[in-house]
């Protein structure tokens, strides 16, 4: 039975890289006795697949993975259970059923959220003015930049990839992106900063920013968890 | 959140930041203001290699026991860090607390190898703590080392305030309660160590003073303190299943070397082979049951996750109860996603059977430790290992499945001749031919690979071969060549492959494996010149070395190919490790002869170690 888990990677977990993430939730199934389906042959591994790795540096609360299980107590149960077994930083927030043909989540990734905050050390006066200067970024007629790829340079327009882009109120300056994400048009929040920056004729230090990744979407806008039901 | 003592900005630019950032699973923290004591403990290495070091998770677990201490871990930062905590003055600090380490009580730091000797001045540097005992002050942490180099701690005589000689389980509790004692006191720094050492096992260096003759060697040794000792005895763990071992180790967020669960089966090795420090300082061998080790085995595995479970000793097939082990191992875990490791095995029918049941064979690689080429050899180190043993053990495999045979010499032995170092060309192309008589040609699965690896040997204090004389780094590396071109004479040669380690390296290892006192102003020398990490080839400056023996006048062929009288006095001679001078003196001269003397459990060669009245000693004897 397929299980998709939501879960949240704060604090100093920002630190940690994918691979760690995928190891440390590995162990996180055996700490908490998820009775989680191994693959066949000589060296059998947990059947498990996250949605979208996410940069060192970043935190979020929309992560997620698949899981496939021989059996599962409650939602309530399972989330209590691994939050047993999770350290600061690590939180899951859910543990949904998906039907047995659902595609797995890193295939239907299809757009994320992303709040940007400056790091304190790192804050500008305007601050509150550079993100305000967003909104007539993204209302431009196209975005041209030049993305480096495998095979050299390509240049391609960044405006259709932004589905919304702008400041957002509260008291420390902020800026909410909706953009696109998955295996065809990954946009990375630090690009759409960095053109931006350019563009605004800023400096560009990758690491003025704080990013938090808020939610990970399939196509039309549904947030990944909500294609699995919670278990009573 | 925890705080961090590195900024966003410092972790993100450097590599891998998961180093320094604490909260692994199963880290312990406390609140501050309700311990007494704070300890630091340290392994002066990089995190991957620290977290993967089995005796710091033995005593960081027993520490947090206690509800009045807080120990937490401390470890080298990488050369990538280290440059930014000079270039901004950022003290090391702990990596659970993120507190600076001179705000401590205890530093403890593990001594597990030569080489990681600068590394310990850099922790000291980089804490801001003094690097010589003499000029630390109340507000500094008590430096406290402990593990296999304590066995001859003279070179870092100068760096540490005490050393702890022996089995870290046995004595930290009365430290603990004695520091207290004395702080509640108002007692002072000196007073405390003057009550260390009047506990069994405890060096305070600053107690004593060292005379040397005119040649350089030691005229006398004695304590100038009356409250410490003349001798000082190892401290061992005698009852091995009321001895605390790890609930819950730590779990790495990074790949470390040990990323597994390692149960420790027991202590102290009854093979006795000359050149081993680990086989004498350990004596005599204690044995953990086989309840002790199920119900930890189920603990750590359930506390940490792990996908793996390594049993651990220095020659686990004379652990009277592997089999026990072994089965129950396997029929609690195999194909639950937890695999069995089995490294230091004689390989022979048993353990080839138990591998083929555990392990991927077409993956993995056999390997057998023969250290000599040839049987006169093997007789002179007292390696029980006959070529036929290796040879049979090898067809078995070969007829298993196995292609992949690793070969582990030394070279450089004492009474080593041309024909010994021959030997480990021609005892490898043995291996290969009997791949080739063994497994019918349909049946191979390609080549087969033999892979011998030399080291160059380093006699090593409290060894019969203390008194040997080392090689120099020419006569090691014409060594080398010698076997190499042998190994191009062999027919099969296609199928073997030959390499060796730095000699550099080893001669510097010789040099402070037998070091004195004298030998600490090289050592702070060549940190101050930039000399860290010097176990990793890539960050090893020879040169440095070299001209810190320059500046501090000391001459290395004094420490390494100098010919050692049977009356001299050894900067460890002070230390009883258990095993007496006398049968190491009589082991020397039986090695000279190549005789081979019985392991602990064949008949007891009266090595000293039964007076701790316990393990192998008393076996079959109640």
């Amino acid at each position: 039975m397929k299980i998709r888990i939501k879960f949240a990677k704060q604090g100093t977990m920002k630190f940690i890289g994918h691979l760690d993430v995928m190891r440390y939730f590995q162990k996180a199934m055996r700490r908490a006795d998820v009775d989680i389906r191994y693959s066949e042959g000589f060296s059998p591994h947990q059947i498990m697949s996250f949605a979208s790795p996410l940069g060192v540096g970043l935190t979020s609360v929309g992560e997620y993975m698949d899981i496939e299980v021989h059996s599962t107590d409650s939602s309530a149960e399972m989330e209590r259970r691994l939050n047993e077994a999770m350290v600061e930083g690590f939180q899951v927030l859910s543990w949904r059923r998906l039907p047995d043909e659902a595609g797995n989540a890193m295939s239907l990734v299809d757009a994320a959220d992303y709040t940007v905050r400056f790091r304190e050390s790192c804050r500008p006066e305007d601050a509150a003015g550079f993100f305000s200067g967003l909104e007539a970024f993204s209302a431009q007629d196209s975005i041209p930049i030049v993305k480096k790829t495998k095979k050299g340079e390509r240049e391609m327009d960044l405006k259709p990839l932004i589905y919304q882009l702008r400041a957002e109120d509260g008291e420390e300056p902020r800026a909410f992106m909706r953009i696109s994400a998955g295996s065809s048009d990954n946009v990375k929040p630090e690009l759409v900063l960095e053109t931006y920056c350019r563009a605004a004729g800023r400096e560009w230090n990758p690491l003025a920013f704080e990013i938090q990744r808020e939610e990970l979407y399939a196509p039309g806008f549904v947030p990944l968890e909500e294609m699995g039901e919670i278990i009573e | 959140m925890r705080k961090l003592a590195l900024s966003d900005e410092i972790l993100l630019s450097i590599d891998k930041p998961a180093r320094y950032i604490g909260g692994e699973v199963n880290s312990v923290m406390k609140d501050p203001s309700q311990v007494d004591i704070r300890f630091a403990m340290c392994f002066p290495d990089v995190y991957e290699i620290s977290m993967s070091h089995l005796g710091i998770q033995i005593l960081y677990d027993m520490f947090n026991r206690r509800e009045d201490v807080w120990c937490e871990r401390v470890f080298s930062p990488w050369v990538d860090l280290d440059r930014v905590m000079r270039e901004k003055k950022i003290p090391l600090f702990a990596l659970e607390s993120q507190d600076p380490v001179k705000e401590f009580d205890f530093l403890g730091i593990t001594l597990q190898y030569e080489m990681s000797y600068t590394n310990i001045l850099q922790v000291l540097d980089l804490s801001g703590i003094p690097l010589h005992a003499c000029d630390r002050t109340e507000e500094d942490p008590i430096v406290i080392g402990g593990g296999p180099c304590a066995y001859n701690p003279e070179p870092l005589a100068d760096f540490f305030d005490v050393f702890y000689i022996g089995e870290g389980e046995t004595l930290y509790d009365r430290i603990f309660d004695l520091y207290k004692e004395n702080k509640a006191n108002g007692g002072s720094r000196r007073e405390f160590l003057e009550k260390v050492a009047e506990l069994p096992g405890m060096y305070v260096p600053a107690f004593y003073e060292v005379a040397y003759r005119e040649d350089g060697t030691i005229a006398s040794f004695a304590p100038v303190n009356p409250h410490a000792k003349a001798v000082i005895t190892k401290e061992l763990v005698m009852d091995m299943d009321t001895a605390p071992y790890i609930r819950k180790p730590v779990v790495p967020f990074i790949k470390v070397t040990q990323d597994r669960v390692v149960l420790e089966i027991m202590r102290g090795c009854i093979r006795g082979c000359r050149f081993c420090q680990a086989g004498s300082v350990y004596r005599p061998l204690r044995e953990h049951s086989l309840e002790y080790l199920k119900d930890y085995a189920v603990q750590m595995l359930k506390s940490t996750g792990h996908e793996e479970i390594s049993l651990s000793s220095l020659s686990s097939s004379d652990y009277s109860q592997l089999e026990g082990l072994v089965n129950f191992l396997m029929e609690e875990y195999h194909g639950k996603g937890v695999n069995i490791s089995l490294p230091s095995l004689r390989i022979d029918a048993f353990s080839l059977d138990v591998m083929s049941k555990i392990q991927d064979v077409k993956k993995s690689s056999l390997t057998f430790a023969p250290e000599a080429g040839s049987q006169r050899l093997r007789d002179v180190i007292n390696k029980g290992l006959t070529e036929e043993s290796i040879l049979t053990g090898a067809a078995d495999a070969f007829k298993g499945g196995w292609n992949r045979v690793k070969l582990y010499f030394m070279v450089g032995l004492p009474t080593e001749t041309v024909e010994d170092i021959e030997g480990i060309a021609l005892l490898s192309e043995k291996v290969a031919e009997t791949y080739y008589d063994t497994v019918p040609k349909a049946e191979r699965h390609g080549k087969v690979q033999v892979v011998a690896s030399s080291s160059f040997f380093v006699p090593k204090p409290f060894t019969p071969f203390q008194w040997a004389r080392m090689c120099t780094k020419e006569e090691f590396l014409e060594k080398a060549y010698t076997v190499k071109n042998k190994f191009r004479e062999m027919k099969n040669y296609k199928s073997l492959k030959y390499n060796w380690h730095e000699a550099d390296l080893t001669v510097l290892e010789g040099v402070l494996a037998r070091g004195d006192r004298k030998v600490a102003a090289v050592i702070e020398e060549a940190y101050k010149n930039g000399a860290l990490y010097d176990s990793w080839s890539e960050y090893f400056k020879n040169e440095i070395w070299m001209q810190a023996f320059d500046t501090c006048g000391l001459s290395i062929a004094f420490y390494t190919t100098r010919e050692r009288s049977l009356d001299e006095i050894f900067p460890w001679d002070f230390i009883d490790c258990g095993v007496s001078k006398n049968f190491l003196k009589r082991e020397w001269e039986n090695a000279g002869r190549a005789q081979v003397t019985p392991n602990c459990r064949q008949k007891c060669s009266g090595c000293g170690a039964m007076r701790f009245k316990g393990g192998v000693c008393f076996e079959n004897k109640n």
